[in-house]
């Protein structure tokens, strides 16, 4: 069949954050960038991110990228590559001023400075006392940061292809990424497009669990991509959860509900945290009340018809309180769980927000894999940014306000990179013949099965699946159950049949393609998080306690490395964290205790 | 509205930045779009071209839409709940 070819000097999967970021880097400097989302760049899901962006300018108060570099090493666990950590937190004040020069319209101080805010983990001198370290445009940092990034891309000439979805990347022989296929919605049409650079800036695949704060694109495109071209994926296992979003929705309550006097309880209306934190109670810190909900769960206490979902209780406060102290809560309750939260408790789970792991990084943006000797080697012409990558900066937890600037820094970072390659003049590698075919089966398969699995089957197998084994707080036997059972959903995935055939528009098909990325995302995660025996950051295992010998669980001699997993056989491998900064000593090991 | 339309209105409306609006549109379009006359769906595909931000603030009622034509729809989102005791 005869494909289409649309030759560009670089590609960019991804019109968040970090694809905007990079493309402008590629199309500044000349060349010829074509950028490929799902949706309109400005729709994409940067726009929940919120808080800020974090950066030590320094204008609210005394600040240095050291004390950020610590925080955020600490926030990792010591599972984050102090190479990378230390690259970002030098290059923040750069990516902010950035922004500025592109009319970002942050909030300022009286003196006409950015002004600053302090966020959870952000600290000074080495973890002393909070200090004022994000940057925010009010509450829609993430909006106006698109909006930003956007007008400055159409200045520079970018190329968007809008409603267009990337379907596998293209290899040669010898490895080098040489473009991707790609479907456009309208038509049905499946081309290539043939670069010297590529660049993966999908974002998160929170949609792997039943209940996820991402927004209902966020597949994990980029990461089914990678896997299939037999690039493994890093450290999946670390998810970072919140305890209290809306059973069935997602959608988050903030803690605030419990600083009020909320109340969590289970089916026997009991007040259980009292066992779990007999003095903090339902006050207790996040990673506490979330491990109780999913014990609650586990042993049979929750509610509904499923029993998978807890109450908090709000009905003893004096509606007063609940309108004036917290505005939106009850909108969201009634809008969202279908209950008013003055009358009836807000039914409610932990719920899965950020993914920590991804497309194995450098800090220069280059996508790494083991090479023959097993030493991490470049894949070339492949880079990758954002959520979708793993440099590794966030290790085992990610830092409140260091996603947007991960996304900033990385975005521009891969982009300067892929543009000294391309200035360095080679021409476009040739196409192998097969480019196309892989993408072209995946297709036939779907256009022409009958009577196989429906998509919103397979997809809530994925995500109940996910949800009951590889939740917030795990359990060796869950784990192991889980794995067993992710690989009989993939058998779904690979049977999953589309009842709507037509060539255009068509969501059903484009659905089963999002799915087919979803299931690599959830083998990662469950097949890393069964083999990593310890407790670091965001995962915790019932199996690895807090001991004397290991507090918190952690245990650096065994574990202090990432994990890699790879698709072919669910092979799982490791390779050493980079202790070593840039520059100057090390962040020493600790426990991280706040 | 013609099939093509109506899936190309569909994704826009469930492929969103933010899940708040995903899930409302989604279950607007399911439950409520069906019975709309020509003019609101119309004020419909309107609506659904908002800014993410914009759209939620107007179907969380921190802002009254002033758009006499789009208001009713905006109604019309907020009454299309969730039952978590039958989505969970």
């Amino acid at each position: 069949m005869n494909i289409p070819v649309y030759k560009f000097d670089a590609v960019i999967v991804g019109a968040g954050g970090a694809g905007l970021r990079s493309a402008i880097q590629l199309s500044e400097a000349g060349l010829k960038t074509a950028v490929l989302s799902k949706v309109f760049p400005t729709r994409s899901h940067t726009v929940a991110a919120q808080g800020g962006v974090a950066a030590s300018l320094g204008n609210s108060e005394e600040d240095n990228w050291r004390w950020h570099m610590y925080d955020t090493v600490k926030g990792s666990d010591w599972l984050g590559d102090q190479d990378a950590i230390e690259f970002m937190c030098r290059k923040a004040v750069e990516v902010v001023v950035d922004l500025e020069h592109y009319g970002m319209p942050f909030d300022r101080t009286d003196s006409g400075k950015i002004y600053q805010r302090p966020f959870g983990g952000h600290m000074s001198n080495f973890g002393e006392k909070p200090v004022r370290r994000a940057c925010a445009a009010a509450d829609r940092t993430g909006h106006a940061m698109l909006h930003a990034m956007y007008q400055r891309n159409v200045k520079a000439n970018t190329q968007f292809f809008v409603e267009w979805m990337a379907l596998d990347l293209i290899r040669d022989s010898e490895g080098h990424v040489v473009g991707v296929t790609a479907m456009e919605m309208e038509t049905g049409q499946v081309v290539i497009f043939h670069a010297r650079a590529v660049i993966f800036a999908t974002g998160g695949s929170g949609r792997i669990f039943a209940s996820s704060t991402n927004a209902f694109m966020n597949t994990g495109d980029g990461l089914g991509m990678t896997a299939r071209a037999g690039i493994p994926l890093e450290d999946m296992e670390f998810w970072q959860f919140h305890p209290t979003g809306v059973a069935g929705a997602g959608v988050l309550i903030t803690e605030g509900v419990r600083g009020e006097g909320g109340i969590l309880r289970n089916s026997n209306k009991e007040r259980f945290m009292e066992r779990y934190a007999p003095n903090a109670k339902d006050l207790a810190s996040r990673d506490v009340v979330s491990r109780a909900m999913t014990t609650e769960i586990k042993e049979g206490r929750g509610c509904g018809p499923h029993k998978d979902f807890l109450l908090l209780d709000i009905t003893h406060l004096d509606p007063a309180v609940i309108l004036k102290r917290l505005p939106g809560i009850r909108e969201i309750s009634i809008q969202f769980a279908g209950v008013d939260p003055i009358k009836e408790p807000i039914p409610v789970v932990p719920t899965c927000h950020y993914q920590m792991g991804g497309i194995p990084t450098r800090y220069d943006g280059r996508v790494v894999a083991p090479g023959a000797d097993g030493a991490s080697t470049v894949v070339p012409g492949f880079f990758a940014a954002g959520e979708c990558a793993c440099a590794s900066v966030h290790g085992a937890n990610r830092l409140g306000t260091n996603s947007l600037l991960d996304l900033l820094v990385f975005g521009k970072s891969a982009g300067d990179t892929a543009v000294e390659d391309l200035k360095a003049g080679h021409a476009h590698r040739d196409l192998p013949a097969d480019a196309a075919d892989k993408a072209r089966a995946r297709l036939d398969a779907l256009n022409e099965r009958q009577g196989g699995v429906s998509v919103a089957e397979a997809r809530a197998a994925i995500a109940g699946t996910m949800q009951a084994h590889a939740g917030v707080f795990r359990f060796s036997d869950l784990l192991q159950k889980g794995a067993a059972q992710i690989l009989e959903v993939e058998k779904m995935v690979h049977n999953l049949e589309i009842k709507d055939k037509s060539q255009t528009w068509n969501t059903a098909r484009i659905e089963a393609l999002e799915t087919q990325n979803l299931i690599e995302v959830a083998k990662a995660t469950m097949i890393s998080a069964e083999a990593r025996k310890e407790s670091r950051g965001a995962h915790v295992r019932d199996d690895a306690p807090d001991t004397p010998e290991f507090p918190n669980g952690r245990n650096d001699k065994e574990w202090l490395k990432h994990t890699l997993w790879f698709r072919e056989g669910n092979r799982i491998a490791y390779k050493p964290v980079h202790l070593q900064p840039l520059t100057g000593e090390p962040v020493a090991l600790k426990t991280r205790s706040y | 509205m013609e099939r093509a339309a109506f899936q190309r209105l569909r994704w826009r409306c469930t492929r969103r930045g933010l899940l708040e609006v995903d899930v409302t549109l989604g279950r607007f379009l399911e439950e409520g779009f069906g019975k709309l006359s020509a003019a609101e769906e119309q004020a419909f595909v309107e609506l659904a071209d908002y800014d993410d931000l914009e759209l939620w603030h107007l179907i969380s009622g921190q802002k009254a839409c002033e758009d006499t034509r789009l208001a009713p729809i905006v109604a019309m989102l907020q009454q299309c709940r969730g039952n978590a005791a039958t989505a969970a």
